[in-house]
């Protein structure tokens, strides 16, 4: 039984976690492409950005001698949250409100994004260095044991505090963001706009307020992504650039445009990954002694260096059997 | 325009001088060769973005697959691995590629046997799947046995100039997969696909130890010309060694990109390149004038990547050594999108400025920046605001927001470059000039 937890422990748990900063992060670039169509490249590394402001308004806590149950990461984390949305907002005022105004294709933003995306990682690393940091740089983190005492197991199911918090959070912003998209007018002026934006300026819709509340929440969005990424891992400046990758794939996967579909894509490419690293084998070994010689002791469907390519590799599929998306996305 | 880019290239040409003069001739040569490396996989990424305004956002990949082909043409034989079991071995992987390939390919046509959609779909994943165990059965003890007895395959011992051909070769197969598979949807799919292809292409170099030795590194790969050391047994002094072999390389690769300029300059000039521009400016249109939108990316696609891998390939001969932990996205992609974007999109001269220009900037910025940061340092530790902590490694990230500054600022302010496409109409003056001599 206890390779049984094991399974629950490496795949479910480590597959949740994954697929919950994945599909916060691919929603942010569902909705910039639904709202402004262009690719967001420089996503990944606001989810740094947002992640070194937590960081920096959380060690400012620490020294003013805050104490509080929750991880002061958390404490801070609406603050952070409200800082790093007004930044998304400043990018866009500075760099991609000029380009749109000049009438430029979306593929020019999507290479002037890039641009950012190596502004904002010069800058972080020229202000944070290039080491790793930890939010837990004083205190261990709190780690949860359940033993299941059924058929004979005795390793417990394990996870961490970060890990529940992420979860949570996950949960709420989904269902807060749902809210928003289906009950305010705002969120309902959204999705018109997503779905024929020149239809959606001529029926009255203040175009101008949605591109920044666009903005506002992919803002909100990332910073929570890369502050939750940054406690269950660590800080570090590459942090995100390395994960944009399956967060595009998400996006894709999920239908380009379809704020839903980013999460379902989420977490498909969070399980897929780990379930490919996962090595099978060790499901096996209760039965070893019946098993003929020839079966492996390492059924692990790619071996761990490679986890980057399963992302890329459901995309391609994805691409060749169902160019949409799961759920119907944009295509042009 | 042609003042204008006369004017640029004698401004280059100054701005080498003066290099030359302050950091002495040996280093100046070398800037040069890779200057003239990055001009000619800079002309690569002008066919796919400037003629064919498709992306490519995994030039790293290419140059990295450039890197490789000539590495594993070039080097001696290991002779440990050919006398092991190693060839057998990885004949049967071959073979059992084979078999998968040709149980995929029987899946997929399986629909003429008169299967029905389901049957088919089934069939092909289960192909699919049976093809990757049949392959990963034979691949990783094949692996390990290589890398256990004759650490990897080495090369073939081929001449250099075969290798860089090579590297063209591999970079255009994949570069017609990539191209089968993205091209035709979504642009911004063009653009994900080309960076997940390459940073698969290098997860795959650094790991396949069995192949490229990976993070071990490969050297020293041969050069086309007599190296330095070669020069010196001859009697020569050193810095005078350096200075004519890393001349003569420079002349070969020189002589490589005149030949490539000149044969796309004719492409771009005619039919051929016409009908490039007016697929990359109305797809639609170009489609419904009978052309193969399809077909004509994948062929622009495959011709850029050729040009991209040959400067990969001729990058890593020069440099000796094949190191998969050296590339970066930073420096072999989104270097090369400045080079094009600021050096003019669509125009082989911008695209050669902007290759020798940027490369040059981006060389000696290090030094530069590290010197400001230092000083900057010191001034900070006189005020009693106490040094910089490690002002090495974080001046040099300095030059990283400067090129995405560049980039965004150069779209906003000079979105033709600095030396532009020159898009010539109907009714122009020089067409007007132009057509008696052609009549």
């Amino acid at each position: 039984m206890n390779e049984l937890i094991f399974l629950i422990n490496k795949v479910l748990i480590s597959g949740t976690v994954l697929g919950s900063i994945y599909a916060l992060g691919a929603v942010g670039i569902t909705l910039i492409f639904g709202i402004l169509r262009f690719a967001h490249f420089a996503h990944g590394d606001m989810m740094t950005m947002g992640a070194f402001i937590t960081f920096v308004l959380a060690s400012i806590a620490a020294g003013l001698g805050i104490v509080a149950p929750v991880p002061l990461a958390i404490v801070v984390l609406p603050l952070a949250m409200a800082l790093a949305a007004m930044m998304a907002l400043g990018i866009d005022r500075g760099f991609y409100a000029p380009l749109r105004a000049r009438g430029a294709k979306p593929v020019t933003l999507l290479i002037a994004s890039i641009g950012v995306t190596l502004m904002i990682q010069g800058l972080i690393r020229l202000f944070a260095g290039v080491q790793n940091r930890s939010f837990y740089e004083g205190t261990a983190k709190q780690v949860f044991r359940i033993d299941v005492p059924f058929f004979g197991a005795t390793r417990p199911i394990v996870f961490t505090e970060p890990q529940v918090w992420m979860m949570g959070l996950a949960i709420v912003a989904v269902l807060a963001l749902h809210m928003f998209l289906t009950r305010s007018r705002l969120g309902k002026a959204m999705r018109a706009m997503a779905d024929n934006a020149d239809l959606a300026q001529v029926s009255g819709i203040n175009t101008q307020l949605v591109v920044r509340v666009t903005w506002l929440i992919a803002g909100t969005l990332a910073c929570l992504a890369g502050t939750m990424l940054a406690l269950d891992v660590s800080l570090k400046p590459d942090l995100a650039f390395n994960i944009i990758l399956p967060i595009f794939a998400a996006a894709i996967v999920g239908g380009l445009g379809q704020s839903y579909g980013a999460i379902a894509g989420g977490f498909v490419v969070g399980f897929a990954e780990t379930m490919s690293v996962f090595n099978w084998a060790i499901l096996l070994r209760p039965f070893r002694g019946s098993l003929p010689e020839w079966v492996p002791n390492d059924l692990s469907i790619v071996p761990t260096e490679y986890k980057l390519t399963v992302a890329f590799v459901i995309l391609v599929i994805v691409l060749l059997v169902r160019p949409t998306g799961i759920f119907k996305g944009a295509s042009s | 325009m042609i003042r204008r880019a006369l004017s640029l290239y004698l401004g280059l040409f100054v701005l080498i001088l003066v290099v030359g003069t302050f950091m002495g001739a040996p280093f100046t040569v070398r800037l040069c060769v890779e200057a003239a490396a990055y001009s000619l996989i800079a002309l690569g990424l002008n066919i796919q973005w400037g003629y064919g305004g498709l992306f490519n956002f995994g030039v790293m990949g290419f140059l990295m697959v450039g890197g490789f082909a000539v590495t594993f043409i070039s080097m001696p034989v290991n002779m440990d691995f050919w006398s092991s079991e190693g060839p057998f071995l990885l004949f049967r992987v071959l073979l059992a590629a084979g078999v998968g390939a040709g149980l995929v390919m029987g899946a997929n046509r399986l629909h003429r046997l008169g299967a029905s959609a389901r049957w088919h779909r089934t069939a092909q994943v289960g192909a699919w799947i049976l093809a990757y165990i049949i392959y990963r059965s034979q691949i990783d003890p094949a692996a390990a046995y290589i890398e256990a007895e004759a650490g990897y395959v080495g090369g073939l011992g081929l001449p250099v100039l075969l290798g860089w051909i090579f590297g063209g070769v591999l970079a255009a197969g994949i570069a017609y997969i990539i191209g089968k598979i993205c091209l035709g949807l979504r642009t911004d799919y063009l653009a994900i696909a080309t960076i997940g292809i390459s940073e698969i292409i290098r997860a795959l170099i650094k790991n396949m130890d069995w192949l490229t030795r990976g993070t071990l590194t490969v050297s020293p790969v041969p050069w086309p010309v007599p190296k330095p050391q070669d020069l010196q047994e001859l009697g020569m002094e050193t810095a005078a060694s350096f200075i004519y072999a890393r001349g003569a390389y420079l002349i070969v690769v020189i002589l490589v990109v005149l030949v490539v300029l000149f044969l796309i300059q004719r492409a771009y000039g005619g039919p051929w390149g016409r009908m490039m521009r007016a697929i990359r400016d109305n797809h639609i249109a170009a489609a419904s004038m009978g052309k193969n939108v399809k077909a004509r990316q994948i062929e622009i696609f495959v011709f850029g990547s050729v040009l991209i891998g040959i400067g990969g390939a001729i990058l890593t001969s020069f440099s000796q050594i094949l190191d998969p932990g050296g590339y970066q996205p930073i420096h072999h992609t989104f270097l090369i999108w400045v080079m094009v974007i600021v050096g003019g999109a669509g125009n082989n001269f911008g695209a050669i400025f902007g290759g020798v220009f940027i490369f040059i900037v981006w060389s000696l910025s290090a030094n530069v920046s590290q010197a400001m940061f230092v000083s900057l340092s010191g001034m900070f530790e006189s005020w009693g605001w106490g040094a910089i902590p490690d002002v090495e490694s974080r001046s040099l990230q300095m030059r990283v927001f400067v090129l995405g500054l560049v980039i965004t600022l150069a779209l906003r302010y000079t979105p033709q470059g600095l030396i532009p496409e020159v898009i010539r109409r109907h009714g122009d003056e020089e067409t007007k000039k132009a057509t008696p001599k052609q009549a």
